[in-house]
């Protein structure tokens, strides 16, 4: 979804406020970072379904909110999708029913730091591109979550690197299916994205899953049928 | 609050959001859903354990050994767990160069996805919109407001980084510190040196 946080190359936010050197600003932001963590630790939804959950807010709340926020929010909204808490407890903070999950030990939360959540996955089909080629990104507009920014719609690139198949997020986040797809890092040439106010030769780079990109002939064949 | 969690509440001032946040925790203490220690061992980690030092010391080493800084810029992952860093949103490393004719520099414009394992969580500036914005369509003003005045002829790369790939900045080692033991010039090196934000000296 190009929500309010696609915010990349947007105007009007003014300059960095390099003042702000914590993550932490205030002690409630380690409650809800700690919280969303943990909880995301009872399996009950992935860490793209948590993503999605943040990118939902409304986007004039999701500007004025803080990033903890966001997190916060994403947070309620999860824990009652899954029927983990009503509504009338977030309101209350007393619990009205018990749940049958088990929350993560100090030493399970180790153990899941250490590992992680590797997201490379073999399976994929064959890589329909290669290093070299040059790519255009597809305009599909979804509503659901994706990796593909705004900014880089409908834009060429060259891809650089091939970073194998990972874990497609868009599917992830849709239906906590782990379907491969193939990863690329795709370079894009300032000046194409931002014409004149891009020093030649600068660029930005993005990863990219398969599914976004269509080849420069494909491309092509679409424009041609203008003339139809 | 009465409307919570749907997408209608206005921007709720701190106190509100204390308050929230008091009774969303022992909810779910009570409901077992979270175990409190496991709750001050999260931030413990990420506030005293795991954080720039990290990245500081896998950028010295890439200085004083030029092996390990092949590895570093061909499976960074591989690299950055020879040293015992590694898991949680750093499962997939790459690391990048700055080069007297390259600057690299790191932005997530989607959330704020950024190397745990190096370089702990990140600053609120880099979680905010000014930043995620402009960072890929500006570059050298955001450089620029951050001191950092990049020749014309230096060619700026900026990484988004939009999946699971987490991007780490290898910094240029600065001039004057052919002396300087691996555990010196780790002092020198900055959580921005390493974002790509901060061009660093020795005078530091």
């Amino acid at each position: 979804m190009n929500g309010a946080h696609d915010l990349g190359g947007k105007h009007g936010f003014g300059e960095v406020d390099y003042s702000q050197q914590e993550n932490f600003v205030h002690a409630w932001e380690e409650k809800v970072f700690a919280m969303t963590l943990a909880c995301g630790m009872l399996g009950q939804w992935n860490l793209d379904q948590s993503r999605f959950a943040r990118e939902r807010a409304d986007p004039a709340e999701y500007l004025a909110g803080s990033y903890y926020e966001h997190w916060l929010h994403g947070l309620e909204i999860l824990l009652v999708e899954h029927g983990m808490v009503t509504e009338q407890e977030l309101q209350s903070g007393k619990s009205d029913s018990p749940t049958p999950l088990t929350a993560a030990t100090p030493r399970r939360v180790d153990e899941i730091i250490g590992s992680g959540g590797p997201t490379e996955l073999d399976d994929a089909a064959p890589a329909l591109f290669s290093v070299g080629d040059t790519v255009v990104v597809n305009t599909d507009n979804t509503t659901m979550h994706t990796r593909a920014p705004t900014y880089v719609k409908g834009k060429a690139g060259r891809i650089v690197s091939h970073y194998g198949s990972h874990i497609f997020a868009d599917e992830h986040a849709a239906t906590g299916k782990k379907q491969p797809q193939h990863l690329y890092c795709v370079k894009f040439s300032a000046d194409s994205l931002w014409s004149d106010a891009a020093r030649q030769g600068d660029s930005v780079h993005l990863d990219l899953f398969e599914p976004y990109l269509i080849s420069l002939q494909q491309h092509i064949a679409s424009l041609q049928n203008l003339d139809a | 609050m009465g409307d919570l969690p749907s997408n209608h509440h206005h921007h709720a001032p701190a106190s509100e959001i204390e308050e929230r946040v008091k009774k969303l925790e022992s909810l779910l203490i009570e409901k077992k859903l979270v175990d409190p220690q496991s709750l001050d061992k999260l931030v413990d980690t990420y506030e005293h354990r795991v954080g720039p030092k990290n990245g500081a010391a896998v950028v010295a080493r890439a200085w004083t050994d030029e092996s390990f800084k092949q590895m570093l810029l061909e499976d960074a992952t591989a690299a950055i767990a020879t040293l015992g860093f590694g898991g949680r949103q750093g499962e997939h490393m790459v690391c990048v160069e700055n080069t007297a004719s390259v600057h690299n520099m790191v932005v997530c414009t989607l959330c704020s996805c950024y190397p745990w394992p190096v370089l702990g969580l990140p600053p609120a500036w880099y979680k905010a919109s000014s930043y995620r914005a402009r960072a890929v369509s500006e570059p050298r003003e955001v450089l620029q407001e951050f001191g950092v005045a990049l020749a014309h002829e230096v060619e700026v790369k900026v990484w988004d980084s939009t999946a699971e790939i987490r991007y780490l900045v290898l910094p240029m080692r600065p001039q004057g510190t052919e002396d300087y033991s691996e555990s010196q010039l780790a002092e020198l090196v900055t959580r921005d040196s390493m974002i790509g934000v901060d061009v660093l000296s020795a005078s530091r």
